[in-house]
């Protein structure tokens, strides 16, 4: 692979005379542009899997259909029996549509890999680069992940592009106003945020059980549940419902697809809304809390 | 000022014992024994900046640990230390900011992407000035001579190329402390001899102070002025390198080239015959005999050729290792 070439380098190198000049870094503006700048630089790597990405997005459809073709036996069941149009107010096309955009709130919410990773770090040592270049590790995902799902959302908007023209037919009505898209856009972001500092703290658990894969199983199986990638949680009897609806999971794929049908409006869109930041805030905590007492833990006893 | 600062650093890890069988692996489920082991035990050294000195150890002396120690990335249970003037386990910004840890190995390197990205991401971390990132690559890349190769992806490379642009990437921000560990495990000679040679060189034009582990004498005979040699957690030896001859051979090689063609008999009452071929011979003996011995071989027989030599430096290293903690904790003072 690699040939030969002159083992000792040849003399004469222009050694600059000057010291190493460091920018300033402690000024926030600084900070978030060489946090945007490794997000850049994440995003060239990110793009190098890019065949890689299409596949994965090609194949994510086909459990799709199959959930399509149940809801339809489930309506028909419905109609048949009770005179049935709706379930717990969604009618059919609703549903699909609904299935369709929970795929979109989970583009920005779900974190393959980011529990898992933090875990591997802390096994395998490898957490080190964070304890000695000065870097935060928490910051450095965050950054890295968005360039992940910039590009993961810019490679999948082709397939899904299409896939949600082939459901266009039997699209309900969706009336879009500034202010429900503005929502939307804003429950997509902070459901990255939730989707993240949740799954971190998650992470943050393999600093006392090294392993981590069989605690997030369960929680991503409880999750597709009460995050209401399943069905929509208003199909859930009272007081359930309610529940799911206090709890955080529902920001992960129900909130923005409920947005932008039309399920939440008015105040109790805002009231959801300010919720979900008050979420975020305690999962940021939460993580970094937990970040704080496993590298004390790591500092005492492994490293 | 010292660049790194030592005081009784001491390292105790606590060890969970798993015992065998199925009985009582269950019974670890609910109540663990544990061992304890002194990994770093007391250990006091100063390094000024500038010099570069080698780490000397069988595997599990304690050596990555104190390196661990230095940089951070675990606190000693006792002891303190200072880097560069920072009590490294605090991880200050700017103490991060100026030195470099580099284990042979691991790679801190983008796997798929070529090397050169993963440099601007180095950039970005370190936040250095784009002009003079552009120039300390320059001069890494034509030191190292691998200016043709930093656009090829890093799985692409050879082993020894992939270890000259790690420590290229430990190098961009000018540090001013460099922490190896293992820099040359796994690489042939020629990459070996070249990552020595540019390590000094790098030495006499940037002053970076060094500190390395290595398994390997030829890095330490090639690079440091000073040795210390740590054995079960303690330092038994801190000097210069043929200092250790001194210290811990006890014995030295003479070997002898007779007139005819057969050595004579009797030679093994001087001292252990450790090679005989046609008329020379070698002979391992004592120190404070050797003059002795000499004069005696000189007198009994005709000797066409002597010569007394120290015997090679790993085969003193290695009977060190292997009487680790011995009653000689000998210290020798610095001269540095």
């Amino acid at each position: 692979m690699s040939s030969v070439r002159p083992p000792i380098p040849e003399p004469g190198i222009q050694w600059s005379r000057d010291a190493v000049l460091t920018l300033p870094a402690d000024r926030p503006v600084r900070v978030l542009r060489k946090y945007w700048n490794i997000c850049r630089v994440s995003l060239i790597e990110r793009l190098t899997y890019r065949a890689d990405f299409f596949l994965a997005t090609l194949l994510r459809f086909l459990p799709m259909l199959t959930t399509i073709l149940l809801w339809q036996a489930v309506y028909a069941g419905a109609d048949a029996t009770k005179g049935q149009q709706e379930l717990s107010g969604f009618t059919f096309s609703e549903m699909v549509a609904y299935l369709l955009l929970v795929h979109i709130s989970r583009m920005f919410s779900s974190m393959p890999g980011l529990a898992a990773g933090i875990a591997r770090d802390v096994r395998e040592g490898t957490l080190k680069k964070y304890l000695i270049q000065p870097i935060d590790m928490i910051a450095y995902l965050v950054s890295y992940r968005a360039a992940h799902k910039m590009a993961y959302i810019a490679t999948s908007a082709l397939p899904y592009g299409l896939l949600f023209l082939l459901c266009w037919p039997i699209f309900p009505d969706i009336s879009l106003s500034y202010w429900k898209v503005a929502a939307y856009i804003v429950s997509l972001f902070l459901g990255f945020l939730i989707g993240f500092f949740f799954e971190a703290a998650i992470g943050m658990v393999g600093f006392w059980f090294l392993e981590v894969t069989s605690l997030l199983y369960i929680v991503n199986t409880l999750n597709f549940f009460v995050s209401g990638q399943m069905f929509p949680v208003d199909l859930l009897p009272h007081p359930w419902d309610w529940i799911l609806k206090l709890l955080p999971f529902q920001y992960m794929a129900y909130f923005p697809a409920a947005i932008l049908l039309g399920k939440v409006e008015g105040t109790d869109l805002i009231c959801q809304l300010l919720g979900e930041v008050v979420w975020v805030v305690v999962f940021i905590a939460l993580s970094r809390w937990l970040y704080r007492l496993g590298l004390k833990r790591y500092s005492a006893y492994g490293g | 000022m010292p660049i790194i600062e030592a005081n009784d650093l001491t390292k105790v890890y606590r060890v969970s014992q798993k015992k065998k069988g199925l009985l009582a692996a269950v019974r670890g489920l609910y109540r663990r024994e544990y061992k304890e082991v002194r990994a770093v035990d007391g250990v006091r050294f100063t390094i000024e900046p500038g010099e570069m000195v080698g780490f000397l150890g069988p595997n599990g002396a304690g050596k990555t640990t104190t390196l661990k120690m230095l940089s951070g990335l675990i606190y000693p249970t006792s002891g303190t230390a200072r880097v560069l003037d920072f009590v490294p386990w605090e991880r200050a910004r700017a103490f991060r900011q100026q030195f470099s840890l580099v284990m042979g190995q691991k790679n801190q390197l983008w796997w798929d992407l070529p090397a050169s990205d993963s440099f601007e991401l180095h950039r970005e971390i370190y936040s250095l000035d784009k002009t003079r990132f552009n120039q300390t690559v320059g001069e890494l890349t034509e030191m190292f001579a691998v200016q043709g190769l930093t656009r090829q992806p890093v799985r692409e490379l050879s082993l020894g190329e992939r270890m000259k642009m790690e420590l290229i990437a430990a190098l961009l921000h000018q540090p001013q402390l460099l922490l190896l560990d293992e820099p040359t495990i796994g690489l042939d000679v020629v990459a070996q001899v070249t990552i020595q040679k540019c390590l000094k060189e790098y030495n006499a034009h940037r002053g970076v102070t060094v500190l390395l582990t290595s398994h390997n004498m030829r890095d330490v005979e090639a690079l440091c002025t000073r040795v210390m040699v740590i054995t079960h957690g303690k330092v038994i030896y801190d000097g210069p390198l043929a200092g250790i001859t001194e210290q811990f051979g006890q014995s030295k090689l003479v070997r002898l080239q007779f007139m005819g063609e057969t050595t004579p008999d009797g030679l093994d009452r001087f001292g252990e015959v450790t090679r005989r071929e046609g008329p020379a011979a070698e002979l391992k003996i004592e120190r404070q005999r050797v003059a002795q011995a000499v004069a005696d071989v000189l007198d009994h027989y005709t000797v066409v050729d002597l010569s007394v030599e120290d015997p090679p430096l790993d085969q003193v290293i290695a009977r060190v290792f292997q009487e680790g903690h011995t009653n000689h904790e000998l210290r020798s003072s610095t001269n540095s």
